[in-house]
């Protein structure tokens, strides 16, 4: 995949501004973590150097931190971000079609980013709107009810 | 203040945006503003207000009339006829169905079921979250006042001991208890957190509340703040739920500026202090330890217990944990008083509880009910029948965690005790309801995918257990599994419930025991014949 060299003047901004909005203790790290991830697309390791130094915590910390939680990612991401439901209730309401369609649509497979850079497919566990399975989210978008025959439309809405 | 006759209520849950709720939000209150009316009328954009067969709905009081699916180009015709001239525009009115139960308009049919009965979410759906004006006027703030300026810390423990509140996270512990159990700790610093990290599969309850009625929540652990001795508090709302999110940090604010929060508290020497802190996306972080780790900002990995949060919690202080629906259950008891309270579901667990209804039955939903009512009921009831008209195969309670309960427990009423000595758990509220084109196997299989993959890794029984029972299932549903591979399948669910460290992997081995006991059958046509009963699994033979 092509992968856009970030700018390192970028990254220290949105760390900083994080660390401003929340101050530079430990208890506030996650909400910072998930700041910078949210402005970056994922977390750096210049990222997580500057944390490291603002909040001095070791690095190793961090790293353990970011590597846990699901929605941080130490890894560089796509575009658009497509997070589909694989718990229970979305499952027996016919979401494996919706999967198998949207890998195909995509040509790729779970944790994986188009060659373009655009789409990265992972999976989650239920994200809480289960009443209207199945259901995959884009970025912050929810889209519930999601037929195999919507997936093409739904992506084509996002360029 | 502008006199308002009637309220306009526009849904927004996923469905209704998806179906142009904003674009009739918007003609509306461009129709409003040209006939004149938008000094007299509200306007407001509520949640999920169930009904997702005609959605997006538009909501009139005081009359409680829906309409549904309303498109931007009915919203002229609406206005005209509703609002400006007072007749009920009957063409676009929702279809009649009976109730599902989540849906804004119960107040106004009270009594067509009598099952029915909403504490928890007696007002989500009916006020505007964002306006504390609204709770209040609905006794909000009323029995924060009356504990913290008339009850001792005890008489609120004893009130809620009597009325034998339990906690709604899962384990069901007397909640009155528990908040003494923190009253009684040792140390000037204590802390109140709420657990809104809701990610059970299924499970949408606390979302509900956090979002159409926010206050409850924040006044429901003052109480817990100032009966327990704390003046500082968290809630810790799961990552996803960005709006959940900013409701609460609004209805902070507020509540900050009419001196529900802060300093002096109604002129009294109580303090409290609130923080919301957002998770990152981690089931585990649902155990209460494991969330206190995440507060203090490490990996969610959950703690040896004992020493339980109640002596040993967040920073190492007494900590008073309580989930949102058990929270939400706080403020009612303490206006109503424990014998209230007692009036509703069985004696040994009282109260109602919200269940949200998943699966294969026509109307999918969220119901509030009195403990204690059964399967049968809940399917014929409220989820209006069988999809398709096909049979009732199994259910699976409480999201991930809970048990699968076959057609044959269809009429145990479901509380605490009843389910108990069925041998099955009642969990956080989630009902999957499943067909008989439903393959055990694979639904078994898609579970442990889920706790395969949320194990956080710290102890091995889950972390390793739980793949290699998933490696099992995934062999039986390719048709190249083997007997023995049953007799491993028990082997792990036991070892996972004895030496697990938490609850996570203690019950990811239940729906695998309880496959194996209630379908065997189902189960060893997958190995001896190589077939898959309901055509499910994709027999491919291949092996992992």
């Amino acid at each position: 995949m092509t992968i856009v060299p970030i700018d390192g003047k970028v990254v220290l901004e949105a760390v900083r501004t994080a660390v401003d909005r929340y101050g530079a203790t430990r208890d506030e790290l996650i909400p910072i973590l998930n700041d910078v991830n949210r402005e970056i697309g994922y977390l750096p390791g210049e990222a997580l150097d500057e944390i490291s130094r603002l909040l001095r915590v070791p690095k190793s910390h961090l790293f353990s931190v970011a590597s846990f939680y699901r929605m941080l990612s130490t890894k560089p991401r796509g575009k658009h971000v497509i997070q589909f439901c694989e718990s229970a209730p979305c499952h027996v309401a016919g979401g494996r079609e919706v999967w198998m369609a949207v890998k195909e649509a995509l040509k790729i497979d779970e944790d994986e980013t188009t060659p373009d850079g655009n789409w990265t497919l992972v999976t989650t566990s239920c994200l809480g709107v289960c009443g209207v399975g199945p259901v995959m989210m884009i970025d912050d978008d929810i889209f519930g009810n999601v037929d195999a025959k919507q997936v093409q439309s739904i992506l084509a809405r996002y360029h | 203040m502008k006199a308002i006759r009637s309220m306009v209520l526009v849904s927004s849950d996923p469905k209704s945006i998806e179906n142009g709720a904003n674009d009739v939000y918007q003609a509306l209150q461009h129709e409003l503003t040209s006939f004149g009316l938008d000094n007299e009328v509200s306007l407001t954009m509520v949640g999920d207000v169930g009904r997702h067969d005609a959605s997006p709905l538009v909501i009139v009081y005081p009359e409680a009339v829906i309409y549904g699916p309303v498109k931007k180009e009915d919203v002229h015709f609406l206005v005209e006829e509703h609002l400006y001239k007072g007749r009920v525009a009957v063409s676009l009115q929702a279809p009649v169905r009976e109730l599902s139960g989540r849906i804004a308009w119960l107040s106004a049919r009270k009594g067509t079921l009598p099952a029915e009965q909403r504490i928890v979410l007696e007002r989500a759906g009916e006020i505007d979250p964002d306006s504390i004006d609204d709770y209040i006027i609905r006794d909000g703030y009323q029995a924060f006042a009356t504990a913290l300026t008339a009850m001792t810390p005890d008489q609120i423990f004893d009130t809620l001991e009597k009325s034998g509140l339990r906690g709604r996270g899962g384990a069901g512990f007397p909640t009155g208890t528990k908040w003494r159990f923190v009253y009684k700790a040792k140390g000037e610093k204590k802390y109140v957190i709420c657990n809104a990290d809701e990610s059970e599969p299924g499970t949408f309850k606390d979302r509900l509340i956090l979002e159409g009625d926010p206050h409850s929540i924040i006044e429901a652990l003052a109480i817990a703040a100032y009966a327990v001795g704390a003046n500082e508090g968290y809630l810790y709302i799961r990552g996803e739920y960005v709006l959940a999110q900013e409701r609460i940090r609004k209805a902070i604010l507020q509540a900050k500026g009419m001196g529900f929060l802060g300093r002096n508290i109604f002129g009294t020497d109580f303090n409290l202090e609130l923080h919301v802190h957002a998770g990152a996306g981690a089931y585990i972080c649902g155990e209460e330890t494991a969330l206190i780790e995440s507060i203090e900002g490490k990996r969610g990995e959950p703690r040896a217990r004992p020493p339980y949060p109640t002596t040993h919690g967040l920073w190492g202080k007494p900590t008073l944990v309580n989930n949102v629906e058990t929270l939400a259950n706080v403020a009612p008891i303490l206006r109503n008083g424990a014998d209230w309270y007692r009036g509703f579901g069985p004696k040994s667990s009282p109260g109602t509880k919200v269940y949200t209804i998943l699966g294969n039955v026509n109307v999918t939903g969220l119901i509030e009910v009195p403990m204690g009512i059964t399967l049968r009921e809940v399917i014929a009831i409220y989820g209006k029948g069988m999809k398709n008209g096909k049979t009732f195969k199994l259910a699976q309670t409480g999201g991930s965690s809970g048990s699968i309960v076959p057609a044959t427990l269809q009429d145990t009423p479901m509380d605490f005790d009843s389910f108990s000595k069925a041998g099955v758990a009642l969990g956080s509220g989630a009902l999957l309801i499943c067909d008989d084109d439903t393959c055990v196997v694979d639904l078994a299989r898609v579970l442990l995918n889920f706790f395969r993959k949320e194990s956080c890794g710290k102890c091995n029984p889950c972390r390793i257990g739980t793949q290699r029972v998933y490696e099992i299932l995934t062999n039986i549903s390719e048709g190249t599994g083997s007997l023995n591979d049953l007799t491993d399948l028990m082997n792990l669910s036991d070892n996972l419930y004895q030496l697990s460290n938490c609850g996570l992997g203690q019950t990811a081995g239940a729906p695998i025991r309880d496959i194996v006991f209630h379908y065997r059958a189902e189960v060893e046509a997958h190995i001896r014949l190589k077939v898959c009963p309901t055509g499910v699994c994709s027999m491919s033979g291949k092996r992992i």
